[in-house]
């Protein structure tokens, strides 16, 4: 079972945990309703699209409001260390969070006291939280874009806009930074990184590079990179192994994006959209 | 804006990497900033600052580096203004001025560090914002996505972190070239 960690852009949402329902382009947790529209809980949209067209169960997620401030993750921190130890989860993935070394500690210390370790996934502000930390290493998946593998690679970077100016982003030095952040253990043993081209790396080799089909509309589109870690998520927590999960859900959200045939206006809940096709026809499964 | 341009500028060494340290004036200026700071809930602490940054005050705050936007937000409109801010470690930092501008005939995308935006050219609408990691990113796009210009506030008054200020830099670039042409 897989369960998402993340916020919402409200101020006056609770703490709130739960299975998600995804009916049109609203998530359902408890009884509040969340557009799709972004972050976190496009990547849990996503996510639902996958484990409904395998025929598995729905995720659970912890979510809370928090518009930059920092105090409901905070809040949802302080809550999921104690909740964490009555779970039993197999995958768990980390999102838009406000990064904070010390709670990524904490927040470690208590998965490492559960019997069995879930699958560690981090994306946007955990991740940071994790390589500010030191903390990289402990994760088993990190999915960065270009410009986080930038700070991913620079050692003395403790946040994606303090990278230094010789990591520049640039797509062309990817296997460079790819090199680089694993040379100094800022990242975790698997790593899709989402670009132009998506990298799969398992410690440190790259596995494979999918950079077909491009669609130039997708770069300006936000939740595009939310969108593929929710869908690795699901992969993932189904049983695919690491690197075939990676290698899928860059396919399949380069297929969604072709599927939907956007513009650089379009949002993300119209790529989702195109999720269950794209999986099914890159699995040869029939449409219902 | 400009004390925290400083911020991404410095060379200064040091430990505590995610920390970043504001300069007063003086020391009642470091307590009632202190005191709105810790009253608003941030993670800060008075500290002696390090020789080579001492300014005119033997005290300084250390705040976490991720919300310098909205700790001098905060500061500014309680008339407190630092007389610099720097980051705690080695700070050779990426240059903020450089932006990527990509041109897609009908929308403009600009890029600056980890944030896109992106603008209708003809009716001056944001359609789009991505990348960023910090939790105002999705909320700065629920307020400004869908709405021009004239019709939101600039991200700076809504953000508190160091994405939505790269978000600024990227918002008073597109701004400018779509106002040009």
């Amino acid at each position: 079972m897989l369960a998402i960690i993340g916020t919402v852009p409200e101020e006056d949402f609770p703490v709130l945990f739960g299975k998600v329902k995804l009916i049109n382009d609203f998530l359902y947790i408890e009884d509040r309703k969340v557009s799709i529209q972004r972050g976190t809980s496009a990547l849990i949209a996503s996510a639902c699209k996958v484990f409904q067209s395998l025929k598995k169960d729905l995720p659970y997620a912890y979510l809370v409001g928090d518009t930059g401030k920092g105090y409901g993750s905070k809040k949802l921190y302080e809550f999921f260390v104690n909740d964490i130890k009555k779970r039993s989860f197999d995958t768990l993935t980390f999102h838009y969070l406000m990064p904070d070394a010390d709670w990524c500690n904490k927040i470690l210390l208590a998965i490492e006291e559960l019997s069995v370790k879930p699958f560690l996934i981090a994306d946007a502000g955990f991740m940071y939280a994790g390589k500010m930390s030191g903390n990289a290493e402990s994760f088993d998946l990190f999915t960065p874009d270009p410009g986080e593998l930038a700070f991913l690679a620079d050692e003395q970077a403790p946040h994606p806009f303090y990278t230094r100016g010789f990591f520049l982003e640039d797509e062309g030095r990817v296997e460079e930074f790819i090199h680089r952040a694993y040379k100094f253990k800022n990242t975790a043993k698997y790593m899709l990184v989402k670009g132009r081209a998506d990298y799969i790396v398992i410690d440190g080799k790259i596995k494979e590079i999918v950079s077909e089909p491009v669609i130039e509309a997708l770069e300006p589109i936000g939740g595009t990179g939310d969108s593929i870690t929710g869908i690795v998520s699901a992969l993932i927590d189904s049983g695919y192994n690491p690197e075939q999960a990676c290698v899928l859900a860059s396919k399949i959200n380069r297929l969604s994006g072709r599927l939907a045939n956007p513009e650089p206006s379009s949002q993300i809940s119209e790529i989702i959209r195109f999720i269950p096709s794209a999986l099914k026809a890159l699995l040869g499964l029939k449409d219902e | 804006m400009g004390i925290l341009k400083k911020l991404f500028k410095s060379d200064k060494k040091g430990e505590n990497l995610d920390r970043g340290i504001l300069l007063f004036e003086n020391t009642s200026e470091v307590i009632r900033a202190e005191d709105i700071l810790k009253s608003k809930g941030f993670d800060i602490k008075v500290i002696g600052p390090p020789a080579h940054v001492r300014k005119g005050c033997d005290l300084a705050i250390e705040f976490p580096i991720v919300e310098a936007m909205g700790i001098l937000n905060l500061l500014e409109a309680q008339k407190i203004e630092p007389i610099d801010c720097l980051p705690s470690g080695d700070g050779n930092l990426k240059p903020v001025d450089l932006f990527n501008i990509k041109d897609y005939g009908r929308f403009l995308m600009v890029r600056a560090a980890n944030m896109k935006i992106t603008v209708d050219k003809n009716s001056l609408t944001i359609v789009n914002i991505s990348g960023g990691g910090c939790p105002d990113v999705p909320y700065l796009a629920s307020v400004l996505v869908g709405k021009k210009f004239n019709e939101v506030p600039e991200p700076r008054q809504l953000g508190h972190t160091l994405c939505g200020y790269a978000l600024q830099l990227a918002y008073d670039k597109i701004k400018e070239l779509c106002l040009q042409s």
